[in-house]
């Protein structure tokens, strides 16, 4: 890394141990945690040597795949849900001055702010009053609900860099409002639906607190099927199982950056 | 077609923006006429309701009131995409995803022109503004005055009635502008195209236009020929926008019993005749107060003495310009004028600071004016 001397930054004594100390702080349990994933003993804690056998024993456990699975169900599903609603909603917002405007703009980031637990239990109570049976479409309503700021938000930032004569040049140029839609905006703004689509993707798989309250029976996600596992300690199975997670975790939002990055 | 047919009119446009008593009219009761093709400017500060009206033709905004007609078919309730008519925006607003050609065919294949005709066409378009080498490259990698003509060409592709320009030269520096000032003259010639021009830069609009029309606060002060505008301006704004110009005010009054001799009173107890001053079609006759208007260069200096009629004054200050000087006089009354003169003999200066001269007000120079 270059170090830029001129940041006045640097006239502090002391700097440099202080962000070693933060990164530390903030990857070294990751570290472990990669590390005791390869792990031979039984006993998570205690290294006696390298092996990969953890992770053949994770991809066995037919009761992790079937978790794994409904993960992936619920976090597509609300993905794709959220990623149309964030896409309206952003086109919406960047278009036109209305009455409200501000407050249709905080309520629909608002989900960001207000604690999981309340959302929880507020969903659930929720589902219990219309009559929803708990299970896979009540944990997709639910992360669909908070996926939609984080898809929005990406989303938003692309249309708010983009000309507005863009869509009167091409309207102009005797396009309609779908043709314009279609080949100009959606050209310019796939890369923000995209990675706003995947940061959804990544939330909802990540989600423990709405899916632990507003899930059945049978919709276990992965996330409560790890919660499961440690009540009985830490096993290497489950260092195997979050290293995984974490690596499909990492992929996904370094997608999402580079793609975010894309500029014409 | 011949060069006078109508090809845009508007009839009584008004234009309100929002509504109660926060409700802007930035368009108050316009009616205009433009011909087949004319380049015409709409020239005025920002906020004079220029760019409003370019966007109502361009079908981009819709008018409170009134009607805008293109050959006489009402365009009120079309689409910008329904309409023959194409603009260059202040941004140019290229499609930054496309190739310059890609822009340029953009229209013509929403138009469902073939690919190959439209091609060829871009190829055409690129020649007639001299980028035809650079079909391949990206809008970005253009400069700002490469990019303006890549705007222009994709405007002109499709072939409109009518090429609407909103201040396209405002980001080009100095030199690029006056370059693009003579290219767009050409390309309206060219093309025989209509254009619509709209700028606040009043020494773009007389270089270029055919016909200007002045506006401030949502209303058309003057339409004429940049000669018109500049030699016999109705209004104290359209004087004071366009070029220099020295402004007296005073009373009207009749000299005696001779209707034909009536005398500009100033405050300061000096007169000026206005017989032989042509008549200001705008303006109310009853009015007694007036303000008139001179431009510097029309005004003619003499040393003291060499006329009865004159107005007296000293000079207060020389300033040299290299093509023409600049006399800063002060009347006898304390009223101020700006001269110019031309240096044709060179060095010489007629006159110098702190001498008394008299001043001629020539009666085909002077505008009485609405205020």
């Amino acid at each position: 890394m270059k170090i830029d001397r001129t940041n006045p930054i640097w006239r502090f004594h002391g700097i440099t141990p202080m962000a070693i100390f933060f990164f530390a702080y903030l990857y070294l349990p990751i570290i472990v945690l990669l590390v005791l994933s390869f792990n031979e003993n039984r006993l998570a804690t205690i290294w006696t040597g390298f092996s990969t056998q953890w992770y053949s024993v994770v991809l066995d456990n037919s009761d992790m795949l079937r978790a794994a699975q409904n993960s992936l169900v619920i976090g597509l599903s609300a993905t794709v849900i959220a990623t149309i609603a964030a896409t309206l909603a952003a086109m919406g917002m960047a278009r036109g001055r209305f009455r409200g405007e501000s407050g249709v703009a905080a309520m629909l980031t608002l989900p960001l702010l207000v604690p999981e637990i309340v959302t929880a239990i507020a969903t659930l109570l929720f589902f219990i009053v219309i009559g929803v049976k708990l299970g896979l479409i009540s944990i997709i309503a639910a992360h669909t609900v908070f996926c939609i700021p984080f898809a929005y938000l990406p989303i938003r930032a692309r249309l708010d860099g983009m000309d507005p004569a863009l869509i009167e040049a091409a309207n102009d140029l005797y396009a309609n409002e779908w043709q314009a839609f279609k080949r100009v905006t959606f050209p310019l703004l796939w890369p923000g639906i995209l990675s706003g689509a995947m940061l959804s993707f990544i939330i909802s798989l990540d989600d423990f607190v709405i899916s632990y309250f507003v899930g059945g029976a049978g919709s276990t996600t992965l996330p409560i099927y790890i919660f499961g596992m440690i009540r009985i300690g830490i096993t290497p199975e489950v260092n195997a199982i979050s290293a995984l997670m974490l690596i499909i975790s990492i992929i996904f939002v370094s997608i999402s950056f580079l793609i975010d990055r894309i500029r014409y | 077609m011949s060069d006078r047919d109508v090809v845009i009119s508007a009839r009584a446009v008004s234009k309100r923006f929002g509504s109660g008593p926060n409700a802007v009219l930035a368009l108050d009761d316009v009616s205009v006429d433009i011909y087949q093709n004319e380049f015409f400017t709409m020239l005025g500060p920002s906020g004079c309701g220029k760019t409003t009206l370019l966007r109502l033709i361009g079908g981009f905004e819709q008018a409170s009131s009134g009607e805008i007609a293109l050959e006489g078919k009402a365009l009120n309730n079309l689409p910008p995409f329904k309409r023959p008519i194409n603009t260059v925006f202040q941004s140019y607003a290229l499609f930054p995803h496309l190739t310059v050609r890609e822009n340029v065919t953009f229209g013509l294949e929403m138009q469902n022109m073939p690919k190959r005709d439209a091609n060829c066409r871009a190829d055409e378009m690129l020649e007639l503004v001299r980028l035809a080498e650079f079909g391949d490259r990206q809008p970005s990698q253009l400069s700002g005055g490469q990019q303006q003509r890549i705007a222009l060409a994709r405007a002109l592709a499709p072939a409109p009635k009518v090429l609407l320009l909103d201040e396209p030269l405002s980001a080009l520096d100095l030199k690029l502008r006056k370059e693009m000032q003579i290219e767009l003259k050409r390309l309206q010639t060219e093309t025989g195209i209509t254009f619509i021009f709209v700028t606040h830069d009043q020494e773009e609009a007389l270089a270029m236009s055919d016909r200007i029309a002045v506006m401030k606060s949502g209303k058309i002060l003057q339409i004429g020929t940049p000669r018109d505008i500049y030699e016999t301006p109705t209004h104290r704004f359209v004087a004071d926008f366009i070029g220099d110009s020295n402004f007296l005010q005073g009373d009207i009054h009749q000299n005696g019993n001779d209707a034909n001799n009536t005398i500009l009173a100033l405050p300061g107890g000096q007169t000026i005749s206005l017989a032989g001053v042509a008549e200001n079609p705008s303006r109310s006759a009853q009015q007694t107060s007036a303000t008139i208007a001179i431009r510097p260069e029309r005004i003619i200096l003499a040393p003291q003495g060499s006329s009865e009629t004159a107005l007296r004054g000293t000079i207060d200050d020389v300033v040299y310009f290299g093509t023409d000087t600049t006399y800063h006089i002060r009347l006898d009354d304390q009223t101020r004028l700006l001269t110019r003169v031309q240096n044709r003999d060179g060095a010489t200066m007629p006159f110098a600071r702190g001498d008394d001269v008299d001043v001629t007000l020539p009666a085909a120079a002077i505008r009485v004016l609405v205020d």
